[in-house]
Parts: structure tokens; sequence; C-alpha cells
């Protein structure tokens, strides 16, 4: 890798519970990536247009208000629409099993539920990237 | 006595416990609460020195009610249970909280959904995908009227967990109490209408501070002079806690925002004794059971003290702090969840030693999605178990005279008196939150917990140890999407058969007070009671006041 590994942490929608989302991001942070973070109520246009200004290569959305489907899947459309779909979008929050399936079929590349470790996280994310950035 | 006390501790630990250390060490070197506090290995007279029982403990219902606000306690009445409900329309809702009367809950205690927390109507395309998930979607008073359909509002206490849009639900609720022909002096209940820990902790903030302090001061003096037992606000260290503050950082944090309402009526020129008593608190309930019972206590002393001593309060009431709580959300595993119904008992627990005046028990289901009926079942009768099988009801403040919930409360105390000085330094809550001091001591909190739990320094049953293989699909509650097509036609439906000229004519007359000094809470009643929408009137507020952007840092 040439450069250092640029995450965008954004949260979605109106929930406001952003514990998670800070943990992560200074967790990501510490493991020596560069992290955006939004801060509350994002609108998926919002997230997009950060990503590509921010030239990220992950954003992970945070979500624990139960309205991930219709937000990931806007973020995702939006991707694809802006070109930006090589950009790596991971999900996590209260999401129950069933909706997992539904959002990795928008594109989603992974979600992590609760009680999920910090370190399971960044090694997810350096192993998918050991070739580098494509 | 105490040096021959000493003498005698000194003696034990180099005979009787060092044979045995010697042989069996102990499980670790240090051991710590929860929060992080030293624990020693056995507390004695030796480490509450100088304690005085009437000036630390005194009796119950008197100064420093360290030992609970009521000189009875449960012996009287039991806490009120109180669970957390709402979701979908307002007519799924008005069924659930008849369904929870009918099982001998006490009290309703309603669930919004986020559009309605933040000022948007149903409609709003930045809502899309949030109308009824978290709680119940409220556009205008009609949805309430459907809310409370045959539910007497004398006849029940209600809990409303709104904050920004306090002042609408409010007017709301008195509207329906209108219609339903009773006198608003009859109204029980309490608006959460704590806007500090939104900023804080979270997130459902509209306006910024300054204007939504005037909301909240405004709403103090108009509930002193009409609604004289309605309980104006519930100063909210849940929140903060569910964040990752610890607990005397949970109770310093929420006391100092206490302080700045204090300060705010104040300042409005209101007599503190004419509103302090209607000030209530809502606490988090964690799994560290006795640091959790010192925490109560030691802020129901510190909140007597500063009512007394710092604002010169006469009237016994405004010293007393009354409090709900809520167990612990964030403790909650998604792994093996039906071990969260034992975190939950634990948790109720703490909050009945620590003489909660209300209590919401958590679901086991909630680190999966909304509760389910039966889960939301089994968290009441847990309520209703500790009241009327466990004997812990039968007696005040049973613990007290631990020689360690003693030294705990004095220290959870002394910590948090040490958070209060420094924020007063800074120049007060308002100033630490814009500062972002507070929400960095929580994150900092929050960060080093999670560190300790991936090393394994705290054990999470089911999480970093004793896991199971185990395939999760439990009974879960989702909420149709069908509900926000029907909410947005209801809402559409309305704006076309309302007197559309009184709804203007109201926005545009509450405009211009929001301008002025004057109390807003009888220009929103009106404009309510014309059916203007929740959004409608949030957006002529923005308008005047702006909105608030948050302090991003990690």
């Amino acid at each position: 890798m040439n450069r250092r590994l640029r995450v965008l942490i954004a949260k979605p929608g109106l929930d406001g519970h952003d514990r998670g989302a800070k943990v992560i991001a200074r967790a990501l942070r510490d493991a020596g990536m560069e992290v955006i973070y939004t801060g509350l109520h994002q609108t998926p246009e919002q997230i997009v247009e950060t990503a590509i200004q921010e030239d990220v290569d992950v954003i992970g959305l945070s979500i624990l208000s139960g309205a991930h489907i219709p937000l990931f899947k806007r973020v995702m459309d939006l991707l694809k629409e802006k070109g930006a779909e090589d950009i790596l979008v991971f999900g996590g929050g209260v999401i129950p099993e069933d909706d997992i399936p539904v959002l990795e079929s928008f594109g989603v590349k992974k979600i992590f539920t609760p009680g999920t470790s910090t370190r399971e996280v960044i090694e997810y994310l350096e192993e998918y990237f050991k070739n580098g950035r494509n | 006595m105490n040096e021959s006390l000493k003498k005698e501790k000194e003696r034990w630990e180099s005979t009787t416990l060092k044979k045995v250390i010697d042989r069996f060490p102990e499980r670790k070197k240090e051991f710590r609460s929860y929060s992080g506090i030293p624990i020693e290995r056995v507390y004695t007279p030796l480490d509450i020195e100088g304690f005085d029982y009437l000036s630390h403990l005194g009796f119950p219902g008197e100064y420093p009610y360290t030992r609970g606000v009521q000189p009875t306690m449960y012996r009287g009445r039991f806490w009120t249970m109180r669970q957390y409900a709402g979701f979908g329309t307002a007519k799924e809702s008005n069924q659930r909280y008849k369904y929870l009367l009918s099982q001998g809950q006490t009290g309703l205690s309603i669930a919004f959904d986020l559009p309605t927390q933040m000022g948007y109507d149903s409609d709003n395309p930045l809502v899309s995908g949030e109308v009824g998930k978290v709680g119940v979607a409220i556009d205008s008073l009609e949805d309430m009227e459907v809310l409370f359909s045959g539910i007497p509002l004398d006849k029940v206490s209600t809990s409303m967990t709104i904050n920004s849009t306090a002042a609408i639900l409010l007017s709301m609720y008195m509207a329906i109490a209108e219609k339903q022909g009773i006198s608003f002096n009859k109204l029980r209940g309490t608006i959460q209408n704590d806007i500090l820990k939104e900023y804080i902790a979270r997130g459902t903030y509209i306006y910024p501070p300054r204007p939504s302090m005037r909301l909240i001061t405004d709403i103090f003096e108009f509930c002193s002079r009409n609604i004289p037992r309605w309980n104006t606000i519930s100063i909210s260290g849940y929140h903060i806690r569910e964040a990752g503050a610890t607990a005397p950082q949970e109770i310093a944090f929420t006391l100092a925002d206490g302080i700045t309402y204090v300060e705010a009526a104040l300042s409005k020129g209101l007599n503190v004794d004419e509103f302090a008593p209607r000030l209530s608190f809502f606490f988090n309930a964690h799994n560290n059971l006795l640091e959790e019972v010192a925490k109560f206590r030691a802020a129901r002393r510190m909140w007597a003290k500063i009512m007394k001593e710092r604002f010169g309060a006469k009237n016994p009431k405004s010293m007393m702090l009354r409090f709900h709580t809520q167990t612990a959300g964030s403790t909650l595993t998604a792994q093996q969840p039906d071990n969260n119904i034992v975190r939950v008992t634990i948790q109720a627990l703490a909050a009945v030693l620590g003489g909660t005046q209300s209590l919401h028990t958590n679901s086991r289901d909630e680190a999966l999605s909304l509760p389910t009926e039966d889960s939301v079942r089994i968290a009441l009768r847990t309520q209703q178990i500790i009241a009327y099988e466990s004997g812990v009801p039968e007696t005040v403040d049973p613990l007290a005279g631990s020689y360690f919930i003693e030294a705990m409360t004095n220290r959870i105390e002394k910590e948090a008196w040490e958070y209060i000085d420094k924020i007063d330094k800074m120049g007060g809550m308002i100033k630490a939150i814009e500062e972002g001091y507070v929400q960095k001591e929580i994150q900092d909190s929050a960060y080093q917990f999670q560190k300790e739990v991936e090393e394994k320094e705290r054990i999470i049953v089911g999480v970093n140890e004793f896991k199971i293989e185990e395939d999760i699909k439990p009974k879960i509650l989702k909420v149709d999407p069908e509900i926000e097509r029907i909410q947005i036609e209801r809402l559409q439906e309305l704006k076309k058969k309302r007197d559309n000229r009184a709804v203007k004519s109201a926005l545009s007359t509450l405009k211009d007070k929001a301008k002025t000094d004057e109390n807003l809470v009888p220009y929103i009643f009106d404009a309510v009671k014309a059916y203007a929408t929740l959004g409608e009137i949030s957006d002529v507020l923005r308008d005047v006041f702006g909105i608030y952007e948050e302090k991003i840092f990690i």
C-alpha cells in the first residue's frame, strides 16, 4: 500500500446513537487508518458526497434505529450513480439477522452485529485490502 | 476505637489473611468496580471515618435524603412500573398501552419516532424510512387523539420521551385533556424536555442551546402556573451512561445539567421553590449492583446539597431528587439473548435498592430489534417479582450502614463533585458542551471500556467468554413499512380538511412571539389546537432560532 486506508464512518438518518460509530472510528484510527467521522443526521446524499470528496476507500455506516434498509439502499444507489461503487461499504448496529442478506444484495459487503470486537473490523478491512486497492 | 481497630486489622492481615493469601492468591492483583473505582478486600469502620449518621444519611424523607425521598418508601406503595413503549401508528400504540395497563402496569411511557422527536412531519423526504420505527409517529393533534383514545388522562400518569419538540407534545396532551373535559390540575406525568443531554449523548436536538433553554424555561413557568402536578423535565443521565460514561460521570454531568436549568429559570425571574419541586431525574441501572446503589444514594445527597446550599431553596420538595430508572440497554447482548433477563433483574434490583420512583425494565431482545410482546411481558414480570416476592421493598434503604455501601457512596460523590467543580470553572455546562469537553470525557470512557472487553480484562458472558455456537433467530418485531404510507396519507388528508387560515394565523403569531421574550407555550398550544402540524410549528421556530451544529471530533 502506498497510502493509508481512508475510511468514512457515517451516521445516516435521524438515529442519535453514536457510541459504536465513535468507538470504531477511534479504533480504526489507532490501527493506522485515516478516519473521517461525519457526525449525526447525515442524508445518504451528504454521505456519498463526503466519501467522494474525501476520496475514501471505505464507508462504514452505523445505524441503530431500524431504518437501515431504505437508508443503506439509497447510499448504495447513489454510489452507483456517481460511479463510486468501488468504495467498500460495511455496516453495523442493531440489524436483525434476516435483513443482512437484503443489505448484501444492495452491495453492502459486510454487516457487523452487536458484540463484534473492533479487532474483527480491523482484520476484515486489512484482509480485504491486503493486495492493495483496486 | 479506630486506633484499636487499626491495630486489629493489621494483626488480621499479618496472620489470618496472610496464611491464606500465601497459599491461595486472590483472583486479581487489583479489584475495581465497573466504573474503575478501586475495591478493597474488606470494608470496616476505618473506611468511613468521620461518618455521621444524622448529617450523612438522616431519616428517609428528610434532608439530605440519602435514604430516600419518602419516609415509608415502598412500604407505602411500590415504584411506578412504567414500560417505555410505542411504535408504528397511533392506533397500534394505543392498543399496546391498553394491553400494558391491563397487565398491571401503572403508568404510560410514550416512545415517539425520530421524526416526531426532531420536528419533522412524516411526509418530509428527510425522514423516509424512519416513520414509526423507534416509536409512534405523531404529526398533529389528530394522531394524539387516536393515541389516547379510551385512556382517561386523569387516571394515568404519562411520561413522554420528548425533548426539542416537548412544548408541542405537551400542548397536544393538554388539548386532549380539554377534549376529555379534564382540568389541567389533574394531569400527572413527565416530559423529558432535557436538551443538554441531547447535545451530549442522545442527538435529537434542533435549535442552538440558548433558544432551546428558553423553550425549557417557558415550559417551567407555564406548568408551575397551569399544570401543577406535571414534571416539567426529566434531567437524564440515562443516555449519558449509555454513551459510555462511568457511574460518577453519569451523576456529575446530570447534576451539572440540572444546575444549568435551575440557573436559567432563576435568570428568567422564577422563584426557585416555584419550579424546583417539579424537576425530576432519570438514571441508568447497570450490572454492578452495589456501585449502582451507591450512585443513586450519592446523587440524592448531592442534589439536596446543591438546592439548599447553592440555590437557597427553602421548600424541602425542591431538594428531593426524584428519579425514574431504566435498565441498561447497552449491557444487553445479542448473543444468548435470554441471559439478558438475568442482567435486567440485577439492574432492576439495583434501582429498587437505590430508591427509584419509577422503573422501566428492558426486554431481552433489544440488542436484536424492537421488543416483542412476550419479551415486554417478561420484563414487566421481573419488576413484579422484585416487588412481590423478593422482600427487598419491605424496609427503607436496606443497604444503608454497610461499610462498603457508605464508603462507595462517599467515593462516587467525591468524584462527581470534582467534575462539577471543573465544569463550573469552565464557565458552566453549556460552555463545556460547546467545547466538547463532556462528550470527550464520555468517549474516552467508552473507548477504554471497549478495549478492556477486547483484552478480556472485562468478561461479558456469552460475548468474550462462555460462547456457544448458536443460530439467533428469535421471534422479532418488525414495523410494517406500510405504516409510513398510511401516516403520510392521513397527514395529507388532514391538511386538506383543517381550517388552513386558522393554521396560518396561529403560526404567524407564533413566529412573531418567538422573536420576543414572551412565553411561547400558549402560542404553541393555539397552533396545535388549530391542527398545525409538528413539522410546521418546528419550522417556524427553526426560522427564528436557527439550528444547532454538532461539534465533531474523534
